[in-house]
């Protein structure tokens, strides 16, 4: 092949790139916009996670305010931040989970909230209105929905007294005891899983110790022969067409598939006693927003009292808003899935910054 | 011969000729000229950004620093996870490509044996499917190759589980481990190797079909008529006529099949249950949940160095044979 | 005689094999037509026959809606993106097999690139490309533009005009030029050999290109939801997002419906074809 030719490309396409990038190092900026309460100015672009809202809510601002919604949306915080990180997405508003927030926040992805313009964060309840790990002082999220992590069980597979352990997935002797030999599903995410291994052991799911992630990644390893799949997707799907009897999922989803199955009671959800991964999503306004203040709008919106319940009632994941409590459904507030008495033992997951690699590798080590 | 070839001519000419030769230049510079300048501004300068990306650090929030260049990501390739996940993802997309060919081939060759609008007809029917949403396929196999789905029945009924098990029941010595390994895998493919196989050669089989049907139906049926009559067996003319002729779609096909298949990763995902981490699925994690864009553009880089090279080499020695 | 025979067998054998071929393409559709109409929403459970599934998608704006709804973005960008790949690519053929000129090479590769980059990488290469060239238009060139369907078309030709152009190729590669230099021999110009003999001859080419472009544009999911902006969501993606929730019968009528309406092309397709064959026979 000519190399005189190739390296003549190659040349000018470095050169021009390198151009480029130069010349797009100094975005963000966008400057301060101040925002008074219920202003607008312009369309909503909203990027958020599938089936998450509830359309009624969008028309019910659209009318409200004289502005249109173009809603967009994700599967995967890691599908999002991309997007949103290079810069002129075009989007207004988007719904990161926990770890994704500190780390939007450090790259200057998202903009502080005006909290002048949304009156409304007093209705939020005292442990989601300031003190979460990823944004201490709420300077840049608003929480919208939250849940847990764990393991949605087919007790017409394993009987009625399962124990609630990791154990299920973790210990080859308790997986033959209750028949879930090629029967189990784990989530197709490398802290998610690892981080339940770690909880299986003991640890923290945020360890930066490489000898308690090779601990984990063992016993991960070992579970493969058991698993299934490792499925982030169609967990729920698999459980209730019995395709699976013990799958690793979010707590949201296991609610709506039970509750649309022939016999709810057949199937259960819990966290492991071992404890598990807690997550908020969060609403938050992107840097360079084209329309910052309908954005701050919606989100005050979104945390009146009856909107905050109708959110609930529609998506049956936990809501952080305190004020929106009388309205919620009884049976949902009730539900141990959607609020799980004892929260002692939920971790959020964290970004462990550059350990975050080696959960990465640990992972895929560890299916072979 | 298909142009003037370049030096040749040169030697060989009045002064006329050589202002043909300048003008013949000119005009196929200027036909290719609207690709050029497109792929120029709208792939190469974005892949230069790869490029450049390939160089550069992992923040440790999982950004790009531009400052710090260096070759730490090449040199993480050297590393077993990486030599792991390659030498399984070739294994698999070989495998795709070569079943594809051998599916695909008696199927363009009997399309050309039809008339015109029958032929039209097929090459339709070939790719409606893929007309449908690519997941919902992909779904849609699952249940197919499910436990008591349509695929087990089907097993069932032909039989075919009898003979897998006899294969399976041989002694080792003539049933090697690797044919077992997928043989015991017939009656219940789903989350397995073979399933993964299946979908790959399932999505990828029109890009086998088209190149090499476009490339059998122009060779001259004469020729093909002309070596039976001199009383060639049907094999001596299928390897000594039809297949050289053929060759460019050959090529062409294998190539359209075997990339994309080293770089799927829906289908691994949802048919092999996630467990077979291919290269696909390897790049995207480390675009995904390992946010190490300079690791994976430094693996895309060097994947596609070597599948260029290999085409291109591919391609010069199959177009010299014509 | 037995020469006939022999051709007769191999010929069934390969009309039994192309039989096979269409069984399992044509498998999944089946599946996939089938549950369209199952009351469950759990596609692979049979909850009775019903019609709803295609009434929730008559009635879902984000897929429907004229203009923006996913399932017309999605037409306009393959239609669009194949239209323009098609004349791009097969002038790039053209040019590599009929003609010799500078620079040849680099251009030879530079068409196979796109072909043999992961999905992933061209989706964030496009991804960070669109992010600097909007910031760059809008500081240097004075013109401000966001990423939409334009960006979304601009990536598809991108990948497309390399995939028209290997198809284009193959069917170029070795066809017998000496017609065209006959052609030109007797005076006809250049574009009267293009038009009347090399066109024609490489016209199956061409359009098993289109089919090609117009499918990988319908289909694809990773490159086209990084060079998306707000609004500019297609089918593929828009049914990708849903994954996590669950896809339900709804999407397998979405798919039914694209299936019966290209059907209904092609037949009306053929029956033009073949009004206009009676029409040249009688006249």
């Amino acid at each position: 092949m000519n190399t005189k030719l190739w390296s003549r490309l190659f040349v000018a396409l470095l050169a021009l790139t390198l151009i480029a990038a130069a010349c797009g190092d100094d975005d963000s900026g966008g400057g301060e916009v101040a925002c008074a309460v219920g202003e607008t100015d312009g369309d909503l672009n909203l990027y958020n996670w599938s089936e998450y809202m509830d359309p009624d809510l969008l028309t019910a601002f659209e009318e409200e305010f004289g502005v249109s919604i173009n809603e967009d949306n994700y599967d995967s915080n890691e599908a999002m931040q991309p997007i949103i990180s290079a810069g002129n997405s075009g989007y207004d508003l988007i719904v990161p989970s926990d770890y994704m927030v500190s780390i939007l926040i450090d790259n200057g992805d998202i903009m502080p909230l005006q909290k002048d313009a949304v009156p409304n964060l007093a209705n939020l309840a005292d442990e989601f209105a300031s003190g979460l790990p990823f944004d201490p002082d709420a300077d840049y999220s608003v929480p919208y929905q939250w849940g847990t992590t764990g393991l949605g069980v087919d007790l017409s597979v394993t009987g009625p007294d399962v124990p609630e352990t990791w154990g299920l997935i973790f210990d080859p002797a308790l997986a033959a005891e209750y028949n879930l030999e090629g029967a189990i599903t784990i989530l197709n995410d490398p802290r998610e899983t690892m981080g339940a291994a770690l909880k299986y052991l003991g640890y923290s799911l945020n360890t930066t110790s490489i000898d308690e992630l090779n601990e984990a990644k063992a016993i991960v390893a070992d579970a493969t022969n058991r698993v299934a799949a490792f499925d982030s997707d169609q967990y729920d799907e698999l459980l209730v067409s019995g395709q699976a009897a013990v799958t690793h999922g979010y707590s949201g989803n296991f609610l709506v598939q039970f509750f649309e199955a022939d016999d709810p009671d057949q199937y259960t959800y819990f966290v492991p006693q071992e404890g598990g991964t807690r997550w908020v999503d969060n609403m938050t306004v992107v840097a360079d927003a084209p329309h910052p203040c309908t954005a701050h709008t919606f989100i005050n919106f979104l945390l009146d009292a009856e909107n905050g319940a109708a959110l609930t009632n529609w998506n049956y994941y936990a809501s952080p808003n305190a004020a929106a409590e009388p309205f919620i459904d009884q049976e949902v507030l009730d539900d141990p899935v959607v609020y799980p008495a004892d929260q002692s033992k939920l971790e959020f997951i964290a970004d462990t910054g550059d350990f975050e690699i080696n959960f990465s590798d640990a992972f895929i080590e560890a299916k072979g | 011969m298909t142009a003037i070839d370049a030096p040749e001519a040169r030697q060989a000419t009045p002064e006329f000729e050589a202002l043909a030769l300048r003008q013949e230049r000119r005009r196929g510079f200027l036909l290719a000229l609207p690709a050029w300048i497109y792929l120029f501004l709208f792939f190469a300068i974005p892949f230069g950004i790869v490029v450049v990306y390939s160089f550069a650090t992992r923040t440790s929030r999982g950004g790009v620093a531009l400052s710090a260049w260096n070759l730490a990501s090449y040199e993480r390739l050297g590393e077993d996870i990486v030599r792991n996940v390659l030498v399984r993802s070739l294994g698999l997309a070989l495998l795709t490509t070569v079943i594809c060919l051998v599916a695909a081939y008696p199927f363009a060759y009997y399309m050309t044996t039809r008339s015109t609008r029958v032929r039209n007809l097929m090459l339709v029917f070939v790719m409606i499917p893929f007309w449908t949403n690519f997941l919902v396929r992909n779904y849609a196999w699952r249940l197919i190759l499910a436990e008591d789905g349509p695929w087990n029945t089907t097993v069932d009924t032909l039989g075919i589980d009898s003979v897998t098990g006899w294969i399976l029941d041989l002694p080792s010595w003539i049933a090697p481990d690797v044919l077992v390994g997928w043989m015991a895998d017939v009656p219940e493919p789903l989350f397995t190797k073979l399933a993964v196989v299946l979908g790959l050669v399932y999505s990828f089989l029109p890009f086998m079909i088209l190149p090499l049907y476009a490339s059998i139906e122009r060779i001259d049926s004469s020729l093909f008529e002309a070596s039976r009559d001199l009383y060639a067996s049907a094999r001596q003319s299928f390897l000594r006529v039809l297949l050289p002729l053929s060759m460019p779609g050959v090529v062409a096909g294998s190539i359209l099949v075997f990339v994309p298949s080293l770089g799927a990763y829906v289908t691994p995902d949802i048919l092999g249950g996630g467990k077979e981490v291919l290269l696909g699925s390897y790049i995207v994690t480390q675009f995904g949940t390992a946010r190490n864009f300079p690791f994976g553009a430094s693996l895309s880089v060097v994947l596609m160095i070597v599948m260029l090279t290999a085409t291109i080499g591919y391609f010069r020695s199959g177009g010299r044979n014509l | 005689m037995t020469d006939s025979v022999r051709t007769q067998t191999s010929q069934r054998v390969l009309g039994l094999h192309a039989v096979f071929v269409y069984v399992f393409f044509y498998a999944p559709i089946l599946i996939l037509v089938v549950f369209s109409f199952s009351g469950d929403r759990l596609v692979g459970r049979w909850g009775g026959f019903t019609f709803d599934w295609y009434g929730e998608f008559l009635d879902n704006e984000q897929l429907t809606a004229f203009h923006d709804g996913a399932i017309w973005t999605s037409l306009k960008v393959a239609a669009v993106s194949t239209v323009i790949a098609v004349v791009l690519g097969t002038l790039a053929a053209l040019s590599l097999e009929r003609f010799r000129f500078r620079g040849q090479r680099v251009f030879d590769a530079l068409l196979y690139l796109p072909i043999i980059i992961p999905d992933v990488t061209m989706g964030i290469m496009m991804l960070i490309f669109f992010s600097e060239a909007i910031t760059f238009a809008d500081t240097y060139l004075g013109f401000e533009f966001a990423k939409g369907l334009k960006t979304v078309v601009i990536s598809h030709i991108a990948f497309n005009i390399s995939f028209v152009s290997v198809v284009v190729r193959a069917r170029l590669a070795g066809m017998d030029s000496r017609l065209e230099e006959a052609a030109m021999d007797l005076y006809a110009t250049r574009w009267q050999t293009f038009a009347h003999v090399t066109f024609p001859q490489i016209l199956p080419g061409v359009l098993g290109g289109a089919l090609l472009a117009l499918t990988l544009s319908l289909d694809d999911v990773v490159v086209t939801q990084f060079a998306a902006g707000p609004g500019a969501t297609t089918l593929p993606v828009f049914v990708f997002s849903l994954i996590r929730r669950g896809v339900t019968p709804m999407i397998n009528a979405v798919s039914v419906v694209m299936l019966v309406a290209s059907l209904l092309l092609i037949a009306l397709m053929l029956l033009a074809d073949g009004l206009r064959s009676v029409a040249d026979k009688s006249s």
